[in-house]
């Protein structure tokens, strides 16, 4: 009855659309136009059409390391899923059942969001460091590493490379996940507190201990949220750029490091291939949107007001 | 009903936590031992405490005399505070009229925000760009118009999260609250800033806290519309500083000190208002 009265609506809708519209909407139709023209630099005009316009969807087709980009995405989108938000979830619940010191680990477990990526990734290039690096220091002191002394006094050590061929792919998902367990913590934690006490008192009355109550309570009321956590992430991971890139830059090791993101800035910024790049956003963009509706349909209560 | 038994199970999550608190902590004191240390001893010994002779402030000096970061502070707290305050205003009053309200066009705005949060700012970011030079407000060389170029994308990026974050727990509020403060004669704009914003205060705190976080770590945007000294935020400053330092790793330990203190302190200072938000919103019976 309240909201019988549509116009205070336009109040509500207006200024946010308009932003949207103006800084994501025109830009992003834009961005599609600017796939079928040859554009040779970021500020220059376009040279007009591609030849045959769909060039560039063409070439996405058959790019090989598009495909590699592609798989590692795909790859790196599960491992978000299940590891960011699963982490993040058995952490919340474990907070979630402790009085003394939950302030602590919810202040910092946010810690590594807080630090801006530029600064994590110089942060974990040190830590991976092929010579001298703390991990490789640590496996050293472990004695896990060969090493030998010269008779020069000279300490030669066959150090770990953690960015070769074969383990590229951990050094580069570890950090990505890591950082943003603490955000889905933050907004897992905060909806089990919007959770009524009453519930679980009432299931207490019942006698139903621990485990099913987390069956049975919890995580039924926490499946808006946890979709919510779902779609960020697997958005998430579509957008990864910047921890990547300071850490692996252009593709590394042997072209097999590429992420959507890295390859698309790549293309745009460096190879100056504007409307090839444009045409990869399509791409990002377009499996997002199949991906979060995916897991929408799957999970998503259609609890309306 | 307070249990003060320590069990098995208590020990084992207690553990559980630590560790991953441990992950979360670690790295951050490694880089600040760190930053006072000789520089060329990083590499060998990046585990003990910097005392004695390790021990320096070399690097801090070097990092304040190399750049302004005076200024640099200024223009990030400019503008991540604008962004934050209206991210929150405006999300807040879109995602009430997308909850509350059944109209035509909701599906479709519904979708617009959820597909929004898809388009990776580099796919925009080069039509955003000549738009605002025709507007006339980017690449003009004017600190200020520099810095509202920053903003506005920046406010337009962080819409589309804070809006889908807010209308999951602006759901959550029972309608009953609205209805009744309706009968005693509210109109809808008095039932969002007295019920809504009071019993959904947590999840504002939270948006707050990332919107300001995003917009002061988010060194593309800024790369872009920051072009002059004057005009550098403080994550363009620590990426100028460390394509420069080079190998010397003191030094990049340093900035990273320098520019991410400040952003811990709003956040333990948010952190408050998120747990008082918590305790006391109108949700809980």
């Amino acid at each position: 009855m309240i909201y019988k009265k549509k116009r205070p609506l336009l109040v509500f809708l207006i200024p946010a659309f308009a932003f949207l519209i103006t800084y994501l909407y025109y830009p992003f139709l834009q961005n599609i136009l600017n796939t079928f023209l040859n554009i040779g630099g970021l500020g220059r005009a376009a040279k007009g059409m591609n030849d045959p316009w769909y060039e560039n969807y063409r070439r996405l087709i058959s790019d090989p390391e598009l495909r590699t980009a592609l798989k590692n995405t795909v790859l790196l989108t599960v491992c978000t899923v299940v590891f960011q938000v699963g982490i993040a979830l058995i952490l919340a619940l474990l907070v979630d059942s402790i009085r003394v010191g939950a302030k602590v680990f919810r202040t910092v477990y946010f810690f590594p969001i807080v630090i801006s990526a530029t600064a994590l990734g110089l942060m974990f290039n040190l830590i991976f460091l092929y010579k001298g690096g703390m991990i490789n220091q640590l496996l050293l002191n472990a004695g896990l590493l060969e090493s030998e002394v010269k008779a020069s006094g000279k300490l030669i050590v066959q150090w770990f490379d953690w960015k070769n061929e074969k383990h590229f792919l951990f050094t580069m998902f570890l950090p990505v996940i890591w950082q943003y367990v603490g955000f889905y913590f933050v907004i897992l934690i905060t909806g089990l507190n919007n959770i009524p006490d009453d519930l679980f008192e009432a299931a207490a009355l019942d006698g139903a201990s621990g485990l099913r109550k987390i069956r049975y309570i919890t995580l039924p009321m926490l499946r808006n949220v946890l979709c919510t956590c779902l779609v960020l992430a697997i958005t998430g991971a579509l957008k990864v750029f910047d921890l990547p890139w300071v850490m692996f830059g252009a593709g590394m090791p042997q072209n097999q490091g590429w992420l959507t993101g890295t390859y698309m800035y790549d293309q745009t910024f460096n190879k100056m291939n504007v409307d090839y790049g444009s045409t990869i956003a399509v791409l990002i963009v377009v499996l997002g949107v199949v991906l979060s509706n995916v897991a929408n349909r799957a999970f998503k209560t259609t609890e309306d007001y | 009903m307070i249990e003060k038994k320590l069990t098995p199970g208590k020990v084992l999550t207690y553990v559980v936590l630590c560790l991953w608190a441990l992950t979360t902590v670690y790295p951050f004191v490694w880089v600040v031992l760190n930053s006072f240390r000789q520089k060329g001893l990083i590499l060998s010994d990046s585990f003990s405490l910097p005392l004695g002779e390790a021990f320096t402030l070399d690097n801090y000096r070097t990092a304040m005399e190399r750049s302004n970061f005076g200024n640099a502070y200024l223009n990030s707290i400019l503008i991540s505070g604008t962004v934050t305050v209206v991210v929150i205003v405006l999300a807040g009053l879109a995602a009430y009229g997308l909850c509350r309200y059944r109209f035509r066009l909701r599906g479709l705005l519904q979708s617009m925000v959820l597909a929004g949060m898809m388009f990776p700012v580099f796919s925009t970011i080069i039509p955003v760009f000549r738009m605002q030079v025709v507007m006339g407000i980017a690449g003009t060389g004017n600190r200020w118009l520099s810095l509202l170029a920053t903003i506005l994308p920046q406010i337009a990026g962080n819409l589309c999260f804070a809006i889908i974050i807010l209308t999951g727990f602006i759901q959550s509020v029972p309608i009953e609250l609205e209805e009744s403060a309706y009968l005693d004669g509210c109109n809808v704009f008095q039932i969002f800033f007295r019920i809504i914003v009071p019993a959904a205060k947590s999840s504002f705190a939270t948006v707050a806290i990332f919107a300001f976080l995003w917009s002061y770590n988010d060194l593309f945007t800024q790369s872009f519309f920051l072009r002059y000294p004057q005009e550098r935020a403080i994550t363009g400053l620590l990426n100028e500083i460390s394509s420069q330092a080079g190998v010397n790793y003191g030094l990049m330990a340093s900035a990273v000190v320098l520019v991410v203190v400040p952003v811990l302190i709003v956040y333990v200072c948010l952190q408050k208002h998120i747990i008082k938000g918590l305790t006391a919103g109108a949700v809980k019976g």
